[in-house]
């Protein structure tokens, strides 16, 4: 059984549609990092596997339960970090985390979070005086306190500093290797890179790609040509025996990796149809290619759900 | 519900009303400050023999008002902006037991507020008529009736609007209730004031203490808003 399942989900806020059939799992000692743009569905999706919102079309499940049918009995088993606030101001770090230590049957040891988390300098200091990232550290360190079977980090290292964010890291490596199933948010790719197993891009209600970071980065298998928009795609795949994609307006993507013959055999059909080659690319992307290219528009963003 | 996570919540929650000066003054200083001045000063003529045998049952209904209505919407709405009622939500403590938390540290307030405004009323020379039996019915009644209209505010403002409004809607109380002076002081509009929940709330505190005939109409209205709100509130209740 998956920690995770989205299967075919959609949310609707009215007439917006944030998340418009997401499908993905994740599984016990995996990390998983939804990126994406703002605005993407992110939030909308991880808050929906924590139960604030029901699915308008599509299933979830965490640990096989329906995140808001069996809300008591999936709560002990689920951290939670939520995107901003969540913490009480007045509250120190330690009381803070006694006090949510005192809602799970068996929570970590209040003194044992406050050093892992590097708030032990700041333990009795009300949160309001905390720094963004110390606070981001706090919100980290009580969706620990019940020890999570899936935990959900929603942006886990926005506002936190670099060693904070060592801090983060280690944090969410310690908790996969417990056999945990995290799933975090990030529009930061050089994050993402570091702290997931498996990335799943979304872009506007969608996902656009996942899998392992190398696997969406290093591709060499692809070529990439821009050419005027609307070629027939089908014929060229056939002569290419590979499919070609038009990934944006006049550019494409063909699956094959780039030897000699194939790219002699690209320029040789563009030749054929009397069409204009602009630009070719082959080999080794970045993420942050991947990731533009998966997410590029011309179109405007689409708003953020309403909260 | 774990009883553990609920104890540990009320207290916390108790401590959190006690520990802060905005919360404070608001449950003890200002009807502290009331009973003793209007007791001591011959500000208002209240019609009774002492001026304390008015205003003793008058701070024990404004206390439930500060607690159950002001203190708990100002907070709660503010925990709400902050998120904490969300992230509550996803924890064992759940948000019904979480709200249930803050109606059990209401009475706990209401319990100390009641013994120190009572010692306080005793020192300033208040006699209690035996009635006090139907004075705990009256203050149970108003917890329940204004812990609704706090949660109504809480739960559906934003928590500056909840701010200001619970502190208007406690100044236009303190007015015209029977609070600071008798209510058939208000003439004609004497009838209406006494739909309100602070109203009814000293009309039949001010009689089950001071000795009286209760009237029904106070039990009725105080009755109404006690089960009416919570009920409101229960519907429209966000906890994001």
């Amino acid at each position: 059984m998956p920690a995770i399942e989205v299967e075919a989900l959609e949310v609707s806020f009215g007439s917006v549609t944030a998340v418009d059939g997401v499908t993905f799992s994740g599984e016990a000692g995996e990390v998983l990092a939804l990126i994406g743009p703002n605005g993407a569905g992110k939030t909308t999706t991880v808050e929906t596997l924590e139960g604030y919102r029901r699915p308008t079309r599509g299933t979830v499940r965490v640990l096989g339960l329906d995140p808001v049918a069996d809300h008591h009995a999936l709560v002990p088993s689920i951290g939670v970090m939520l995107q901003q606030g969540g913490t009480y101001p007045v509250m120190s770090p330690e009381r803070a985390i006694r006090l949510f230590a005192s809602y799970y049957d068996d929570p970590r040891d209040p003194d044992e979070l406050l050093d892992l988390a590097g708030l032990r300098e700041v333990a009795k200091r009300p949160a309001k005086r905390l720094s963004g990232g110390e606070r981001q550290r706090l919100s980290l360190a009580l969706a620990l306190v019940g020890r999570p079977r899936v935990a959900f980090l929603d942006e886990p290292t926005a506002g936190v500093d670099p060693a904070g964010r060592i801090v983060v890291r280690e944090i969410v490596a310690a908790l996969r290797d417990g056999g945990a199933c995290v799933l975090l948010t990030t529009h930061e790719l050089a994050e993402a890179e570091r702290l997931a197993d498996r990335v799943v891009i979304v872009d506007r209600g969608r996902v656009v790609a996942a899998g392992r970071p190398a696997e969406l980065v290093t591709t060499g298998e692809e070529i990439r040509f821009a050419a005027p928009t609307g070629i027939d795609v089908v014929a060229l795949g056939t002569a290419l025996g590979a499919s070609v994609v038009e990934v944006g307006p006049g550019e494409y993507q063909v699956a094959v990796a780039a030897t000699p013959a194939a790219v002699a055999a690209l320029t040789a059909w563009l030749a054929a149809e009397d069409l204009p080659l602009a630009d070719l690319r082959a080999g080794r992307q970045s993420l942050e290619d991947a990731f533009l290219r998966l997410t590029s528009r011309d179109a405007h963003h689409e708003p953020e759900p309403p909260r | 519900m774990s009883w553990r996570a609920l104890r540990a919540q009320t207290l916390e929650e108790i401590r959190m009303t006690l520990e802060q000066g905005e919360r404070l003054l608001v449950t003890f200083v200002i009807p502290i400050l009331g009973l003793v001045l209007f007791s001591s000063v011959p500000i208002i003529s209240t019609g009774t023999a002492h001026r304390v045998d008015f205003f003793a049952p008058s701070v024990l209904g404004l206390a439930v008002i500060s607690t159950a209505m002001v203190n708990l919407s100002i907070s709660t709405g503010f925990e709400r902006g902050w998120g904490v009622l969300k992230r509550l939500g996803a924890t064992p403590l759940g948000s019904s037991t979480l709200l249930v938390a803050k109606v059990l540290a209401v009475l706990a307030v209401e319990l100390v507020q009641v013994v120190v405004l009572g010692a306080i009323a005793a020192g300033l020379g208040w006699h209690p008529h035996a009635g006090a039996g139907l004075a705990v019915g009256a203050e149970l009644l108003g917890t329940v009736a204004f812990s609704g209209i706090g949660f109504l505010l809480a739960g559906t403002l934003r928590a500056e609007v909840t701010l200001a409004l619970a502190n208007g809607l406690y100044v236009v109380m303190l007015g015209i209730s029977g609070i600071m002076f008798p209510i058939a002081k208000l003439g004609g509009f004497a009838a209406v004031a006494r739909l309100l929940p602070s109203a009814a709330l000293t009309d039949v505190l001010h009689p089950s203490l001071g000795g009286g005939a209760v009237p029904v109409e106070g039990w009725v209205v105080l009755a109404a808003w006690a089960v009416a709100a919570p009920i409101v509130a229960a519907a429209a209740f966000r906890f994001d």
